[in-house]
């Protein structure tokens, strides 16, 4: 311990004149465990990606053991002992977890061309049981679970025999038990001489693993020092520059009698069962349940894309029909899904153009269907500076430079365009800051008060319990119970979920329950 | 449940079943179709096809397409021809160039595709005029008549008892598969295939790997088209034509992906091969209207490759429905 494995020494770094990063410096001891917290956009991933290779400082330099160090590519970073773990996953879904994990060094036999397949699954089965994950080398990754691709995502890292590992957000898809074990995988990777740095939202995590905390703002280090220092607020409150006693904002409406849409009887074998649900006019409903409970599903299925084989959903009190997403928006419906990068931005277009795509045909002249340009970047603008959206020019930069909670307010505001009468949010303050959820449930308040109904997706309960009006609990396929505000109480919510919270029931179906 | 898994099961099998079902159908419908001597005769028409369908499967496997094929046989029959009738080449030496010809096809491929970062579609349509451009403008359109050293290859028989060309496409299917599924390189073409920007991230050397299914695509266009000139003996203006549809048609319903990352060449694109031959085969011994059997195999393509679509989609949400439901 005290020996100096790393350091980023001034580092500065800017993108299309904004400052993500400004002469930041702070070092990494070996054997260290180190938070990096900060809001989304606070330049933590840039900090990452830097020495990760991925980019390079406009400004300042690292060092590595004493010797300046500038990474050219990833691979370099890999080769110096540096080894990334990306937030979204790079696995190949048609291969093992074997080859996933070997991909680029495969044992050969002696020195003949060919693949020592059996040494290959034994080393690989060895190591898996070394960090107590239970699946079998040769299972193919498309048939494993998210919170299983995710290990198997670390093991890879971790079988590179790195000196530093850089984890962005591990723990996202992972169940109570999973993130239990990659703890305790991480301590004991600590023992061993590694050097770790730990990015996460949840502050509770970076205060049980690490030992000490660097947190950023706008780009500058505010602090940083032993854990014991930074009590969970004091860390809040120097990531958002301001002391947040209430994080979830007071709700002024009422919900009315007025329903707005109405679920009867839904159901589809195999995947949701006998579903009855109403969402009112200012109504917040949340719906709890652990991963792979049917939430999302139901979610789908309402918003139109997937089929459902018996039940009705009514909208405003019209049938809505099966399979036609566009019907759905027609009649109001919004729904930010759970996948940003994959199902609700597209990556390389323009803020702007992802903003207006679903309301293209509103702002398109009545016969010749042109779209009014300049009507539509003025409202876009005024959506993103509502949205307190961090961008130089919404016409030009593109979705993808944006960090995780920008981008979720870009999702967002691509609905807010058309004033929706239901707005489904499914995990929608999922790896995003303290600063930009409380602004999510912001917005979720001022849908409300403007009438609209919102069925808000979380699996964290107390978000849940601050925000929403009712909360339906769903455990495999069916709503099992349902709270509403006077009676919201975090252990009876779980224990439901749980399914009265029974410990062998929870352990036999969580794992392959997931999503 | 169980229903589930059975049709996971068939969906999973398509090509196999398929197979499976076209073999019983024709040799109801005639029964000369189960002879030892016809299943030569279709074994033996699928090998050059079947040889540049390895290729292309190479090719299909990194998400990309190869549509030069047919205009690389042209060509490199084309230069072999002429080299040993008007230069008076060595045969021996003749057939390297031809081979060189199909690998230089597949360079340029290669290079316009990694290199000039040039989609592959077009690349291969471009390089499908050129060749077959060339070609012509080397014979004016008139036909290339090659030796009887050649045209006797045909008949040689390895072991006294596997025609050549059988022969031939048997050590082409063996060692692309030995490659594709043992060696470093193979499984990281896989890998290349299902996700590109991972493969980079994994620093698997994509470029490379792509470059090279391009070149392997050309020098099989190239060996294919020198074992059908040793079965034709002579080569017109049309050779090779529509061939790329073929070689496409046999990856697609051995089970290649044309988004890349699946595919065999052991057993998809072998029986992708042969299973054409056999529908062709089998259209003729049915007696069916001859102007009818180019409209039955594209419907016969169209319902393979719809059922690759349509098994990805079914597949994702039974793969879905086995997780929730425990």
């Amino acid at each position: 311990m005290g020996e100096i494995l790393f350091e980023y020494r001034r580092v500065s770094k800017s993108f299309f004149g904004i400052k993500a990063l400004n002469n930041v410096s702070f070092e990494i001891e070996r054997g260290q465990i180190l938070g990096l917290i900060g809001e989304n956009g606070a330049g933590k991933s840039t900090l990452m990606n830097i020495m990760g290779g991925v980019l390079r400082p406009d400004e300042g330099g690292m060092i590595l053991k004493g010797e300046p160090y500038t990474p050219a590519t990833p691979a370099h970073a890999a080769a110096s002992g540096i080894e990334f773990i990306h937030q979204e996953l790079n696995l190949f879904t048609n291969l093992s977890v074997a080859e996933n994990i070997a991909i680029n060094r495969f044992p050969r036999r002696g020195s003949s061309p060919f693949i020592n397949k059996s040494l290959l699954l034994k080393e690989t089965q060895l190591f898996l049981e070394s960090l107590q994950m239970n699946f079998s080398p040769s299972t193919l990754v498309e048939h494993l679970s998210p919170g299983e691709r995710q290990l198997v995502e670390i093991a890879k890292a971790l079988s590179t025999n790195a000196d530093i590992l850089l984890f962005d957000e591990p723990t996202t898809s992972l169940t109570a038990k999973e993130t239990e074990n990659l703890f305790r995988i991480l301590k004991r990777l600590q023992e061993e001489g590694k050097s770790i740095v730990y990015i996460s939202h949840i502050l509770g995590d970076v205060r049980d693993i690490a030992d000490e905390v660097v947190i950023l703002r706008d780009g500058q280090v505010m602090g940083g020092g032993p854990m014991a220092d930074f009590p969970i607020n004091r860390m809040i409150s120097l990531m958002v520059g301001r002391e947040i006693d209430n994080i979830f904002p007071v709700k002024t409406v009422t919900p009315t009698e007025e329903t707005v849409l109405e679920v009867q009887g839904l159901g589809e074998t195999g995947m949701v069962r006998d579903i009855n649900l109403r969402v009112n006019k200012g109504e917040i409903v949340g719906m709890f349940g652990l991963m792979g409970s049917g939430r999302t599903e139901f979610a789908r299925m309402v918003f139109g894309v997937d089929p459902y084989g018996e039940g009705t959903i009514l909208l405003k009190g019209k049938e809505l029909p099966r399979l036609d997403p566009g019907a759905s928006i027609g009649g109001g419906i919004a729904f930010i899904t759970e996948n940003r990068r994959e199902e609700g931005l597209l990556m390389d277009y323009p803020i702007l153009d992802n903003i207006s795509l679903v309301s293209l045909p509103e702002y398109s002249a009545p016969l010749t269907r042109i779209v009014d340009n300049r009507k539509l970047y003025n409202k876009a603008s005024e959506i993103a500076a509502s949205l307190r959206l961090k961008s130089a020019d919404i016409r030009t930069q593109s979705a993808k430079s944006l960090s995780g909670g920008n981008q979720q307010k870009v999702v967002i505001g691509k609905w807010l365009l058309q004033d929706p009468s239901l707005l489904i949010m499914d995990e929608p303050t999922r790896g995003i800051d303290v600063g930009a959820k409380y602004e999510v449930y912001l917005i979720m308040n001022q849908l409300a008060e403007r009438g609209s109904g919102v069925l808000f997706i979380s699996s964290e309960v107390e978000e849940l319990m601050g925000v929403c009006d009712r909360i339906v609990v769903w455990s495999r396929g069916e709503i099992i119970r349902e709270f509403s505000r006077p009676d919201f109480a975090l252990e009876d919510i779980m224990r439901a979920a749980f399914r009265q919270g029974i410990e062998s029931d929870l352990q036999r179906e969580v794992p392959a329950n997931e999503i | 449940m169980k229903s589930n898994r059975l049709t996971a099961l068939i969906l999973n099998n398509t090509t196999e079943i398929l197979f499976v079902f076209l073999f019983v159908v024709f040799g109801l419908i005639a029964p000369r179709f189960f002879t030892v001597k016809n299943f030569e005769i279709i074994l033996g028409n699928a090998s050059y096809i079947g040889i540049i369908a390895v290729g292309m499967t190479f090719v299909l496997l990194t998400g990309g397409i190869d549509l030069s094929v047919g205009s690389t046989m042209y060509l490199s029959a084309v230069v072999c021809g002429k080299l040993i009738n008007i230069a008076g080449f060595p045969i021996p030496l003749a057939i390297l160039i031809c081979l060189l010809v199909g690998i230089g096809v597949g360079s340029f491929n290669a290079f316009a595709v990694t290199r000039l970062k040039l989609v592959p579609f077009i690349t291969t349509l471009i390089t499908m005029t050129l060749a077959r451009g060339i070609g012509l403008f080397i014979t004016r359109s008139k036909a290339v008549d090659y030796p009887e050293t050649i045209t006797l290859m045909s008949t040689v028989k390895v072991f006294g008892l596997i025609p050549l060309h059988i022969f031939i496409f048997g050590v082409v299917v063996a060692a692309a598969s030995i490659y594709l599924r043992k060696t470093a390189p193979g499984r990281q073409l896989y890998a290349v295939g299902n996700d590109l920007e991972a493969a980079n991230k994994a620093g698997i050397k994509s470029r490379k790997l792509i470059a090279s299914t391009y070149i392997i695509s050309g020098f099989f266009a190239a060996l294919g088209g020198f074992v059908s000139i040793t079965q034709l003996g002579r080569v017109n203006a049309g050779f090779g034509s529509g061939d790329e549809f073929d070689a496409i048609a046999a990856a697609v319903l051995g089970g290649a992906s044309l988004f890349g990352g699946i595919g065999t060449v052991f057993p998809g694109t072998v029986l992708g091969t042969v299973m054409i031959q056999m529908i062709q085969a089998g259209l003729v011994f049915s007696n069916v209207d001859l102007y009818l059997q180019p409209i039955i195999m594209a419907l016969i393509i169209f319902l393979a490759v719809f059922i690759d679509s349509a098994r990805n989609i079914q597949l994702k949400k039974l793969e879905r429905r086995n997780i929730l439901k425990v």
